[in-house]
């Protein structure tokens, strides 16, 4: 599919650099007419992948990149949407693959999906209070109540941080050499870099 | 049963066998234990291995796998046991008739393993009482077996036979915080 077909039928489509396949940044409000223009026209009748990306910087924080295959032309194309107040349109409705990917996406990012006909969490609990994806959650995790009160009343147990350092996979002292994982330091985040 | 847990004369008794309560119902106890394959990851697919006719776990009495926790005397937890699982482990362990006790199978559901994050339960002893861990990343079927002979001789050595064995357990086998 010639690029020009898309940016063309959708004038605020741009094309994304990219290594692989073609990637173009489309708009919200454009995303359900190209996924359908696609699907019905262009063959891309495949959803493959959604998923969510923190960027951090950008504004707005979050995106969705949904990879679209053609079972017909052996091609792939990979769209990102920007969520705008972290809210993005729901494909699910023309691809009822993407519904558990809406609700992973929601699960680790918080990215809201317009539309998604059943917006829970997949992973976590249902109460849990955190989106553990985002770069400023520690892979260590964060206390927080078990999800049965009355388990967590028999056996006193929380839903413990368990970093690294301190864990089965560290002996006990000395200095950290570069090869080890970046997690076991827990100082380290994307914001303060690995001393 | 040790031998001197019983006496045999057959000039004397006949055809009766002389013998103490706990050491007749321990003994029964260890050689019918009802697993309950709490199969969480990979390591229940060992678990299944240790069924199958190779490796054969009804030789010491446990083929007798109870998808019922009301059925079942063991739980072997084999696998990753999240915190989201964590409730539904402790419940199905909770329906257990006792006396009952539970096999740790594997790295991750003794200590949490590699998955050291924060969906991970760091060890199934944080929630319910265990009597046997198992190394291993999944342990092979004979490893399971060791442990399972290693859980007939702890039964075997087991006092009163009316003994409530969760409360004995959690003196013996502390839950470690």
């Amino acid at each position: 599919m010639e690029a020009a077909v898309l940016t063309d039928r959708f004038p605020r489509t741009q094309v994304l650099p990219s290594q692989d396949m073609p990637t173009y940044q489309v708009a919200g409000e454009d995303l359900l007419e190209t996924v359908r223009f696609l699907r019905d026209a262009q063959g891309f009748d495949l959803l493959a992948d959604l998923c969510g990306i923190d960027w951090k910087d950008r504004t707005p924080r979050f995106g969705v990149v949904i990879h679209l295959l053609s079972t017909t032309h052996k091609e792939y194309v990979r769209l990102h949407v920007g969520a705008v107040n972290d809210t993005v349109p729901s494909v699910s409705s023309l691809h009822p693959g993407a519904n558990w990917h809406e609700r992973e996406a929601f699960d680790m990012f918080g990215i809201r999906f317009d539309g998604h006909p059943d917006p829970r969490r997949i992973l976590m609990w249902d109460a849990y209070p955190y989106h553990p994806l985002r770069k400023e959650f520690p892979l260590a995790g964060i206390e927080v109540p078990l999800p049965a009160a009355d388990v967590a009343e028999v056996t006193g147990q929380t839903v413990e941080p368990a970093p690294m350092m301190g864990g089965p996979f560290v002996s006990p002292g000395g200095k950290l050499s570069e090869g080890e994982p970046s997690a076991l330091d827990q100082s380290w985040n994307e914001e303060k870099p690995k001393a | 049963m040790v031998k001197s847990d019983f006496g045999y004369n057959s000039k004397v008794e006949g055809e009766v066998i002389v013998t103490r309560a706990d050491a007749v119902v321990n003994w029964v106890r260890s050689n019918s234990v009802w697993p309950m394959p709490m199969g969480l990851a990979c390591c229940a697919i060992e678990l299944m291995g240790a069924g199958g006719s190779r490796f054969d776990i009804s030789r010491f009495g446990m083929e007798v796998m109870r998808f019922s926790p009301r059925q079942a005397d063991c739980m072997i937890v084999a696998g990753t046991v999240t915190y989201k699982m964590a409730e539904v482990v402790r419940r199905i362990y909770d329906q257990m008739a006792e006396p009952k006790w539970v096999v740790a199978m594997g790295a991750c559901a003794s200590t949490g393993g590699m998955y050291r994050s924060y969906a991970t339960l760091q060890g199934v002893d944080n929630i319910v009482p265990v009597d046997i861990y198992i190394s291993g990343c999944p342990p092979r079927p004979e490893a399971l077996l060791d442990g399972m002979m290693l859980l007939q001789e702890k039964i075997r050595q087991e006092g009163g036979s009316l003994k409530r064995t969760f409360r004995g357990r959690t003196v013996e086998t502390k839950i470690v915080r």
